[in-house]
């Protein structure tokens, strides 16, 4: 599940930016391109695709400074699935 | 000058609930006073009181608290319809909606359950107050500040071209806050709070525009908005990205209402003893009207599937939709007052009115040289460095 959310939040970011290289763990926010509106972005494409809702308490930066956080934070935000 | 007073009626305001209601109820309780509203600088009461009982103010909101449940696509029809009738009407679902969509999305539950509720029934009016005397587009610019107290914050600073700020009871202010800005849930009647109308205005006359004081308003913790942080910056992302959508379809509404205006005129009037219609330069400008509203409302409808569908590319979508429509809108308005010759000019036909509604269009909600801005940095981020 994991593995597929971080290539997932990869691929958005990459789509976004091409021209940006960038690993899991690269913060973001130093390599310096991200404003409100690719924040807005980041979180409508989080909900969206991972069928999650980001609460207020949760919208701080640290839970975006890289693909891995973002990872964690949607781990949070998941219910466990019932069954073995 | 006296507000305008709306003819009576016998039955009940039918609910507003589509493009077709939408129609119905602008055409018989908007379009008839544009003009009046316009000399009057003001929107009545009874309108106001009219759009509460249809339930117009904000149907996108879930039926469970007084809203329609009624999707973005649907609710840019509504705009459009009602920007069609008078853009200064419009102009306050605009930014109502703004606020109330800022509630339901970054709200907490104690602020739903107060705010919702009155939003959606128009017993509380919204106004959106990010403007300042010396900062318009740039919003990092704004000087308005929040000081954090024991009892929550302590508002200073002045607003401008507040739209419905001589008449909003609830207020969405954008302040700095330490490093980043926030936003605050203000209520009209706070003390401290200083409202100036600004009537000297070349469009949206009626929008009941105001200049806003805000003088050591003290408010509670409970009137913060959303996260702050960095995140702060996506409220008022959010929220203009909404506004825009507004005004992309209200922009629409303008170019329709031109080609009706249009049309109509030009089949009635007579030049060498035959229609103005029959003359071709006037088809040419009929034409590309026709063709700018669709190509408009199709731009605006793919923003608002977008939203429906959350997808982040809605903001882009929205930009552009509102670059293309304000721009056609100014465009047409231009030649529906050509088409008039001096009945354009004068207060008899709509179109004058159309033309000063229609060149705000380019200015709010971000001007439209920002948009091609950011529209423009949007292909070259698309780019691949191979």
């Amino acid at each position: 599940m994991s593995n597929n959310v971080t290539s997932q939040i990869l691929a958005f970011i990459s789509g976004r930016y091409p021209q940006v290289e960038i690993s899991s763990s690269d913060n973001i926010f130093q390599i310096g391109f991200v404003n409100s509106l690719f924040a807005m972005e980041l979180v409508m494409f989080i909900e969206k695709t991972f069928g999650v809702t980001v609460p207020n308490d949760e919208l701080r930066i640290e839970n975006f400074h890289s693909a891995q956080s973002m990872t964690e934070l949607v781990d949070r935000l998941t219910p466990a699935t019932a069954g073995v | 000058m006296a507000a305008p007073v709306l003819a009576a009626v016998d039955e009940l305001v039918e609910p507003v609930v589509d493009r077709t209601s939408a129609h119905a109820f602008a055409a018989e309780h908007i379009a008839p006073y544009g003009n009046e509203f316009e000399r009057a600088g003001r929107i009545p009461e009874q309108l106001l009181e009219r759009m509460s009982e249809a339930g117009l103010w904000a149907p996108f909101l879930p039926p469970e608290i007084g809203g329609s449940g009624l999707s973005m696509v649907t609710l840019g029809e509504l705009h459009e319809e009602v920007g069609r009738a008078c853009s200064s009407v419009r102009s306050l679902l605009t930014v109502h909606t703004m606020l109330s969509w800022a509630v339901q999305r970054w709200g907490t539950g104690e602020q739903k359950a107060r705010w919702l509720p009155e939003l959606a029934a128009g017993r509380t009016l919204g106004a959106f107050c990010l403007t300042e005397p010396d900062a318009g587009s740039d919003a990092t610019g704004i000087r308005t500040t929040a000081e954090p107290t024991g009892d929550g914050f302590l508002l200073n600073g002045g607003k401008k071209w507040i739209t419905n700020g001589q008449r909003a009871d609830l207020y969405l202010v954008f302040a700095r806050l330490g490093s980043s800005i926030a936003a605050f849930l203000v209520p009209r009647n706070s003390p401290g709070v200083g409202v100036t109308p600004i009537r000297d205005i070349m469009g949206t006359r009626g929008s009941m525009l105001a200049e806003l004081r805000f003088s050591d308003v003290l408010v509670g913790p409970e009137a913060l908005l959303g996260p702050s942080g960095f995140t702060a910056g996506m409220v008022l992302t959010g929220t203009l990205d909404l506004g825009r959508y507004s005004v992309a379809s209200g922009s629409v509404g303008i170019i329709q209402a031109c080609l009706d205006a249009c049309a109509s005129y030009t089949t009635q009037r007579t030049v060498g003893g035959a229609p103005l219609r029959d003359l071709q330069l006037i088809q040419a400008k009929v034409s590309d009207m026709v063709t700018d509203v669709r190509a408009a409302r199709l731009l605006v409808t793919e923003a608002g599937r977008l939203k429906d569908a959350g997808e982040s590319a809605t903001i882009m979508a929205t930009w552009i939709a509102k670059y293309f429509a304000s721009t056609a809108a100014a465009k047409h308005a231009s030649e529906a007052v050509q088409i008039h010759g001096a009945n354009g000019m004068g207060g008899d036909y709509p179109v004058g009115r159309y033309y000063r509604d229609a060149k705000v269009m380019e200015i709010i909600e971000g001007s439209n040289e920002i948009q091609r801005i950011t529209i423009a940095a949007e292909a070259y981020r698309e780019m691949t460095t191979t």
